[in-house]
């Protein structure tokens, strides 16, 4: 049960953006450039990990299994892949940027503090830019936010977990924008 | 100096907004409804205080300071009334509904999972509406995202915590929407 009055029908920050539509427009924007607009050189699957990866860390069921997902839809279905960034991005099949760029995300989900010149140094030396360094740390710090608002208002998450790869090609198609949270989660056949 | 070069020299947040204004704009929007907007039952000053509470609880200098100084405006207190709340926000000279908001906004900073059922009840106890608790657990997540953007790029911040004193005026007349971020 969510601790305030929402729309049931709507999971997770679905129901807390139709609560407060203005808050929601710029939450929803913020999504998109981040994550799905397509003037970026990180892939959107490289940058649906990282958010993966961040929700993972702060156990937040919902959103780490729905950009989890969505990471998944444009890795042309590799779960297992997702899985090895959530539990153990060292070892996991990825370029050595995108490992450097997930230590700098792993120290921001801490603390901004936590995070050391040779965090930067390291992912430079991998080959990352200035933009993708920037984009990494607000991402993970977007994170840092959007975990805390879902569970910290103790919304609910779908238990039916062969809903969010549908969502997510919905998500994939359509971007962050108003129709995040006038849809509800599609129900499995 | 910041981990990256920014391309310009202005100090916390307001380096990283400007080097990315596609992100920079909705960050701002999002300041705006959440602490300066008219249209809330919570006081500006009320909302600025839980984003300069869960800004020292994250140690970042600039956003406690920034956010700190915009509360002593709206509340017309000194310095010391403000770093006294920080350290015991339960002795300060605060409504009980702030007291009780503050306690949430606490646990936000330290995870969504933190709040508990009862750190709710309490607040509606002391008269807390469905929105005011939702703007308290947003504008606490939010800061918990500005924190980590401003220290995580290793921001400079000026030292002298007069400087944040003296422009609170002009970002109490101004807001955070549309506004000249080299100013």
């Amino acid at each position: 049960m969510p601790y305030i009055t929402v729309n049931e029908n709507l999971p997770g920050i679905r129901s807390l953006m139709a609560f407060r539509p203005e808050t929601a427009a710029p939450l929803g924007q913020l999504a998109e450039i981040l994550l799905h607009d397509e003037n970026n050189t990180l892939t959107r699957a490289e940058r649906e990990l990282i958010a993966t990866f961040v929700s993972y860390l702060n156990g937040c069921y919902y959103c780490h299994h729905s950009h989890g997902a969505l990471a998944a839809c444009y890795l042309d279905g590799d779960t297992e892949l997702v899985d090895a960034v959530r539990k153990d991005y060292a070892n996991a099949e990825i370029s050595d940027k995108l490992k450097a760029l997930l230590q700098i995300a792993g120290k921001v989900q801490q603390s901004g503090k936590a995070v050391r010149p040779e965090d930067i140094d390291h992912a430079r030396e991998q080959g990352a830019t200035d933009r993708e360094i920037h984009d990494t740390v607000l991402i993970a710090a977007a994170f840092s936010l959007f975990n805390r608002y879902v569970d910290g208002l103790g919304t609910v998450a779908p238990t039916d977990l062969a809903s969010y790869p549908i969502r997510a090609r919905q998500v994939a198609e359509l971007g962050y924008g108003p129709h995040i949270y006038a849809t509800p989660q599609p129900v499995t056949p | 100096m910041a981990y990256i070069d920014l391309q310009n020299d202005l100090p916390g947040i307001r380096g990283p907004m400007v080097y990315r204004p596609e992100t920079g704009k909705p960050l701002n929007e999002l300041a705006e409804i959440l602490l300066h907007d008219e249209n809330n039952t919570l006081s500006r000053g009320e909302r600025e205080l839980i984003g300069a509470y869960v800004s020292s609880e994250n140690d970042c200098f600039f956003c406690q300071n920034v956010h700190g100084a915009m509360a002593q405006y709206y509340f017309g207190w000194d310095m010391p009334i403000l770093d006294a709340l920080k350290k015991d926000y339960r002795s300060a000279p605060i409504s009980e509904k702030l007291v009780a908001l503050l306690q949430i906004a606490g646990k936000v900073q330290q995870s969504g999972k933190s709040v508990r059922p009862e750190d709710i009840d309490n607040a509606r106890k002391q008269g807390a509406t469905d929105r005011e608790i939702h703007d308290t657990v947003l504008i606490a997540a939010a800061f918990c995202m500005f924190n980590r953007y401003v220290d995580g790029l290793g921001t400079w911040a000026p030292e002298d915590r007069q400087v944040y004193i003296n422009r609170a005026k002009m970002r109490a007349e101004e807001g955070y929407a549309n506004v000249n971020l080299h100013k």
